[in-house]
């Protein structure tokens, strides 16, 4: 009896968190098909749009290029995925398998950049990107993600924890170095590259304050950004709004649903910084 | 006698750096010459188109230490950070336990709850805009009441920091999860059978146990409201009359350096908060002896 009455409060609780989580999409997804005098209306207050309103989604992608802030933030996440996991692979193999002077004092470095808060790099990264003329351009976009410590350390972790003998048995057999990363040790750490890969597609799709000062231009900006300047300029339209707020979500929400169960392990390993 | 190298030391040594090379170039041109500049332009005066910067010694600091408009950004960000922490502790705690048991459901709750974590901040803010709207929002008219949510500054902050609490849980909950997979079953079998209910079992076993992560939850989830900007940046508008209120340190940094060009301004802004965060985490690393048990 007291068993049945607590497991009823245990729902209770989470389907009650559960709606707290899931009435703001809920939310979005009616404005956006409501037309705006729906939406200003209190008496009776409309939950449910009468007609759901197409046109408001052929109005905000007249007004926004969606399909460029798809490419522009998908070729962003893309080269930052390859950056990341390639470099971080390399140097996260050498930091804990290989033995040589002046390792210690680079993973220093390594560890250091992990624990700054990322605003203080970002004066002169601007300026460096404005000197290299990569303002409005996708490089621009990539330009902090070239390495990742973060992604080195996650890496270095994992290469730690396979046994020696694996690379002595791939020494013995005439592998050298980097034969025995490319062949033997590097396709074991998939699990951990695809962990990268999520959390760094995560956070990039994310960012808000770099594309915003490198690519202030909505042709070469991110959704994030480009979304920034919408809910400036259009504050009175919630149905276009909303809209929008939905074209840019839906992607990532689909992806993510398809890829639980690797979102959830890379956030896991990573602890750092979602 | 120094021992001559054998081929495979030489061989580590040389793919070694061949292997960190193009790592360490890139944190060092982006993040430590970075670092180094900001505090170097925080000594600076940013000179007007044309002319170049001048050195200025403290003079930014002292300008920092007396500036009214910092302190309440300091505190606005501290008021958001002591609701935001806490409560997305303590709620994704309560979860990550009740999800923790056998029960039916439980992927379908995990994957609500951890929806918030995909959706870009940016979306985040605008749909919790419209839902806090005074006159239209879905919040005022399904509770009959009439509260200026984002505009009026005594409350403003603290509704961006529920937002914060909205979209942070999901991640906590997941750290959560991974910590209570550790805890040996034997533990709670034993408790309950002393009659120990579930609150004290929660209180008394499974807080203490995972209390390594709970320290790694808090250290980073401070970190990172301390540095919170895009909600805020989202949510408020210059003509909102609890902007004072809200802006944090981050957006003040934002300010000045990009929409302002008074960089080494900016920069002295940001160096403070990062003295902040390194005292704030010192005092959490020794503070933990008296609370977090490692095996």
């Amino acid at each position: 009896m007291n068993n049945t009455i607590s497991k009823i409060l245990v729902y209770f609780f989470l389907v009650a968190v559960s709606v707290i989580m899931l009435v703001p999409f809920v939310w979005m997804i009616l404005t956006a098909f409501k037309t705006v005098g729906e939406t200003t209306q209190v008496e009776p207050f409309v939950i449910v749009p009468k007609v759901w309103q197409t046109q408001n989604f052929t109005n905000v992608v007249k007004t926004m290029d969606f399909m460029r802030l798809y490419a522009n933030t998908l070729v962003m996440i893309g080269f930052r995925i390859l950056c990341a996991v390639i470099t971080a692979s390399l140097s996260g193999y050498a930091f804990a398998r290989l033995e040589f002077k002046g390792k210690n004092i680079m993973f220093a470095i390594v560890l250091f950049q992990m624990m700054i808060p990322v605003q203080i790099f970002i004066i002169p990264q601007y300026v460096m990107a404005s000197k290299l003329h990569l303002t409005n351009t996708a490089l621009g976009l990539l330009f902090p993600g070239f390495v990742t410590a973060f992604g080195t350390f996650l890496l270095r972790q994992t290469f730690m924890q396979f046994p020696k003998d694996l690379e002595e048995a791939a020494r013995l057999d005439g592998c050298n170095i980097p034969e025995t990363f490319l062949f033997v040790m590097a396709p074991l750490t998939r699990s951990s590259m695809v962990a990268l890969g999520i959390f760094t597609a995560v956070f990039a799709y994310k960012d808000l304050m770099w594309p915003m000062i490198v690519c202030p231009d909505n042709k070469a900006t991110t959704l994030a950004s480009a979304l920034a300047k919408m809910n400036g300029q259009y504050s009175q339209k919630y149905p276009e709004l909303m809209m929008a707020a939905l074209i840019s979500c839906v992607p990532m929400i689909i992806i993510y649903i398809f890829f639980q169960k690797q979102f959830i392990e890379g956030v896991t390993t990573s602890g750092g910084k979602l | 006698m120094k021992k001559k190298a054998s081929s495979r030391q030489i061989s580590e040594f040389i793919w070694g750096w061949l292997f960190i090379i193009p790592t360490m170039t890139g944190l060092i041109i982006l993040n430590i010459y970075p670092m180094i500049d900001t505090i170097r332009q925080s000594f600076y005066k940013t000179g007007d188109f044309g002319k170049g910067n001048v050195f200025v010694g403290l003079s930014n600091y002292k300008k920092v230490l007396g500036d009214a408009e910092v302190w309440q950004a300091l505190w606005n960000t501290v008021k958001y950070a002591l609701v935001e922490v806490p409560f997305s502790i303590v709620i994704a705690l309560v979860l990550a336990v009740l999800l923790n048991k056998k029960l039916k459901g439980r992927s379908v709750f995990r994957t609500i709850f951890f929806l918030p974590m995909v959706v870009a901040p940016a979306a985040v803010a605008m749909i919790w805009k419209w839902l806090y709207n005074s006159n239209f929002g879905l919040i005022n008219n399904v509770l009959g009441i009439k509260v200026n949510w984002i505009s009026d500054p005594n409350i403003a902050i603290y509704s961006i920091a529920v937002i914060g609490i909205w979209s942070g849980i999901g991640y906590n909950l997941v750290l959560f999860l991974a910590g209570l997979q550790e805890v040996p079953r034997d533990y709670y079998e034993a408790a309950s059978l002393d009659g120990a209910n579930s609150f004290q079992l929660m209180i008394n076993i499974t807080v203490p146990l995972i209390s390594p992560t709970i320290f790694f939850v808090l250290v980073t989830r401070i970190i990172g409201a301390l540095q919170v900007f895009d909600l805020i940046y989202m949510m408020i508008d210059l003509n909102n009359p609890a902007w004072k209120k809200t802006e944090s340190m981050v957006y003040l940094f934002y300010k000045y350096s990009f929409q302002q060009s008074k960089k080494g301004y900016g920069a002295t802004v940001v160096v403070v908060l990062l003295a902040v965060i390194m005292v704030i985490t010192a005092i959490q690393l020794v503070g933990q002896k008296k609370w977090v048990h490692y095996e």
